[in-house]
């Protein structure tokens, strides 16, 4: 993971996207396949609108009481055989899970797609560690193969054309016949099943993560449209829930209605075609299911976004439609934000997790044209939140020179009318008197960032206002 | 705002046109396209003095600079009844952001939010508050029409244009593909992400192409500098204008960038 892309960077990752065509012609899927199918899954349901509402309001009730609901909800894993870990952090989450192996002897995890598992790490400590990870969702087994991380938060191999897998394949899987047909992705699918169903059997420890945690009941919900996560919570012996703290909600009906605006919002499905829910380890008389059952609730940040500017954002349910409809995100893909959270949602949490001098970058990268926030589902104010994390690296003095510069030199103006009117007007006419004849400009010496890339319109001449004055006899 | 229902009947409307820094500055003329479709529905125009929404340090982070700016603007159109911007994206400041500005300051406050409340962008105003149905205008051909994003997700701003041009003679709208998606303009986004920022408006161009259409509109100036500045790189000879200026049959300058001797009421063909 190492030689993945750092936000920091981020000027220089976008570049390399930009000129990357396979990468181009991948993110085609994104700008048409999800935005159609999930406009059409609202048109499809009349209440949808209404259910937004109502999924923002589940998610900022339970905020507004974790305390009280995360004891309701450790209370019942307890009562139902299974055991609560609490981490502050991600490495304190990472500890936590390499002591659960290492105590069983464990050689080999099986992972169900986990978001929280990526900021943690895991992977990488878990090698470290001498033990054997292995993602089981197609995507994320394809991004494994390659040394990747996931570009996109539900769809993690998004980036990759099906030619890219099929070579992956070919080269990795060295003891399948080299003539085998891998045109299609369902071939592609078929092969990834066969390879991975001795792995399930073999693994001694499932590691999951979860959408939603039940308060009620103490039950973790997964959705996946593989069924690998229920292959990886059901057969190991030991199945361990990774969470952070936003995941609880208080009832099943909650989560219900959250489950309904999910998959409509991340892949225009009605529902991902597993919904699967699990409380505690096997009880007497089941007939599968994990000996053990551990969740490791992770804070990593959380707790310190409640109550401030960035509480919203802990609504997120991790669907991805934010990424999927923005017009940055669109162009580059979700490894140029070298981040673990790209898009829209990672501009707002990456900051809060990484803090804002390494993750500054990524809320200035937004032209703030609202359409994540159009189509979340639980109607987070990204770009709102986007520009309080500009304010505070403006008042840390950590935005670009000069930018601040810039927006001094021009506000300097815009706060004296008089002087701004006078002032402009000359240039104006001055900018005309050279750039009339084309009617724009090619370049010019201090708008380079602009007709680098495109012309600039030449101003027409004198001022609206001055004109105005000088036709109305300067009366108001 | 009780006079809205009827506006021809009774004392004039005064509203206050805030013309914003970039027509004021670099097209002039959409300015004056705006106050010939509020004098023709019976207002009467101001031009306080003015500079800008401020909305460039409020999108960099420059909070206090944004403030300074919006308790300036918000003074200078007290006597107004309305506040009227031929930009969806400087209205949407006046409008939704100098609240947030001052949510801490009740007394300030106050005053954004009645400012906010008689603040609107010009094609809505028209449709939505003075109730006008059709223009007295003309264009021949084919247009297509960009949805900027503020006037859009901000302010609700897709029919009324789209109602307008339906009653220009001899116009005929041809949607484009993608109407709603970024220009990729984003104000200093341009700039500071030049390069991100030409290949979104490089998608755009390559749908305002396929509509066939000669002439493209919308109603922000910074979009139509941006969408113009890409056509005019790429060798296209669309003409880009302000739907503002087709409105008011106010189209004998020559397009954005277009040079002074193709002047002409038309646009050209692509």
């Amino acid at each position: 993971m190492s030689e993945m892309p750092d936000s920091t960077h981020f000027k220089e990752n976008a570049h390399a996207a930009l000129q990357d065509a396979p990468l181009q012609n991948a993110l085609r899927f994104v700008r048409g396949n999800f935005v159609e199918k999930r406009a059409a899954a609202a048109a499809r349901l009349p209440e949808f609108e209404a259910l937004r509402d109502s999924a923002r309001d589940i998610k900022d009730h339970a905020l507004a009481h974790l305390d009280l609901y995360l004891e309701a909800y450790e209370a019942k894993v307890v009562a139902a055989g299974g055991h609560v870990h609490y981490a502050l952090t991600a490495k304190e989450g990472v500890d936590i899970v390499l002591k659960l192996c290492q105590e069983r002897g464990a050689k080999a995890v099986t992972k169900g797609k986990s978001m929280i598992a990526e900021e943690m790490g895991l992977n990488a400590a878990l090698e470290a560690a001498g033990i054997d990870p292995i993602e089981t969702d197609l995507g994320e087994y394809i991004i494994q193969l390659r040394g990747e991380t996931p570009s996109h938060i539900i769809a993690p191999a998004v980036h990759l054309s099906k030619e890219q897998v099929e070579a992956d394949f070919r080269r990795v899987h060295r003891d399948l016949p080299d003539g085998r047909d891998l045109s299609r992705p369902e071939l592609l699918l078929t092969e990834a099943r066969g390879v991975l169903r001795d792995k399930f059997l073999s693994a001694d420890i499932g590691v999951t993560g979860a959408n939603f945690l039940i308060a009620e009941t103490g039950t973790s919900i997964i959705v996946t449209n593989e069924g690998n996560g229920d292959l990886t919570q059901i057969l190991p012996k030991v199945h361990i829930v990774l969470a952070s703290l936003e995941k609880i909600v208080p009832t099943l009906e909650d989560a219900a209605q959250l489950l309904r605006v999910l998959a409509r919002s991340a892949t225009g499905q009605d529902m991902s075609v597993y919904t699967t829910l699990s409380t505690g380890p096997r009880r007497p008389g089941d007939p599968d299911g994990p000996e053990e059952y551990h969740v490791v609730l992770i804070d990593n940040g959380r707790s310190a976004m409640l109550g401030g500017d960035f509480e919203d954002m802990l609504r997120c349910i991790r669907c991805g439609a934010c990424m999927n409809h923005c017009p940055v995100y669109q162009a580059i893909g979700g490894h140029a934000y070298g981040s673990v959270y790209p898009g829209p949602m990672g501009a707002v949490l990456t900051p809060s997790l990484t803090g804002i001098a390494k993750g500054g970058h990524l809320p200035n990268a937004s032209t703030f044209c609202g359409r994540c926030e159009a189509v979340c589902p639980v109607r987070i104010p990204l770009p709102n939140m986007m520009r309080h994390w500009r304010e505070r690296e403006f008042e840390r003095h950590l935005s670009p020179a000069a930018m601040r510069y810039g927006i001094g030199f021009w506000a300097f103006f815009a706060k004296r009318p008089t002087l701004y009117r006078l002032s402009t007007d000359l240039a104006m006419r001055a900018l005309h008197l050279i750039g009339r004849a084309r009617g724009r400009f090619r370049s010019l010496p201090f708008a380079g960032g602009w007709t680098r890339y495109r012309d600039l319109p030449a101003p027409q001449g004198a001022t609206f206002q001055s004109q105005w004055r000088a036709r109305s006899g300067a009366v108001n | 705002m009780a006079d809205a229902a009827e506006p021809a009947k009774r004392a004039p409307i005064r509203v206050g046109l805030f013309v914003t820094c970039l027509v004021d500055l670099i097209r002039p003329s959409v300015g004056f396209a705006a106050v010939k479709l509020l004098e023709d529905a019976g207002c009467r125009v101001f031009v306080p003095s003015q500079t800008c929404c401020g909305q460039p340090a409020y999108n960099s982070g420059d909070r206090a600079a944004a403030k300074d700016i919006a308790r300036q603007t918000i003074a200078a159109f007290e006597d107004c009844d309305y506040v009227v911007a031929p930009s969806g994206s400087c209205a949407g400041m006046l409008a939704r952001h100098y609240p947030e500005l001052f949510a801490g300051e009740p007394e300030v406050a106050r005053k954004a939010n009645a400012f906010a409340a008689k603040s609107f962008e010009l094609v809505s105003f028209l449709v939505d508050v003075l109730k006008v149905t059709k223009v007295a205008a003309r264009y021949e051909g084919e247009v297509t029409y960009h949805d900027s994003c503020s006037g859009l997700r901000e302010l609700g701003v897709a029919s009324q244009p789209r109602k307008l041009l339906g009653t220009v003679e001899g116009l005929h709208l041809v949607e484009l593909t993608g109407a709603d998606i970024c220009c990729g303009f984003g104000g200093t986004f341009a700039v500071k992400y030049g390069e991100i920022s030409d290949a979104i408006v490089a998608q755009k161009t390559a749908n305002i192409l396929a509509s066939g259409a000669p002439t493209l509109l919308a109603g922000d100036l910074g979009c139509l500098m941006n969408m113009a500045g890409k056509l005019q790189r790429q060798g296209s000879a669309v003409s880009v204008r302000h739907v503002a200026e087709v409105l008011a049959g106010m189209t004998d300058e020559p397009a954005i960038g277009a040079p002074a001797s193709a002047a002409s009421g038309q646009g050209a063909r692509p």
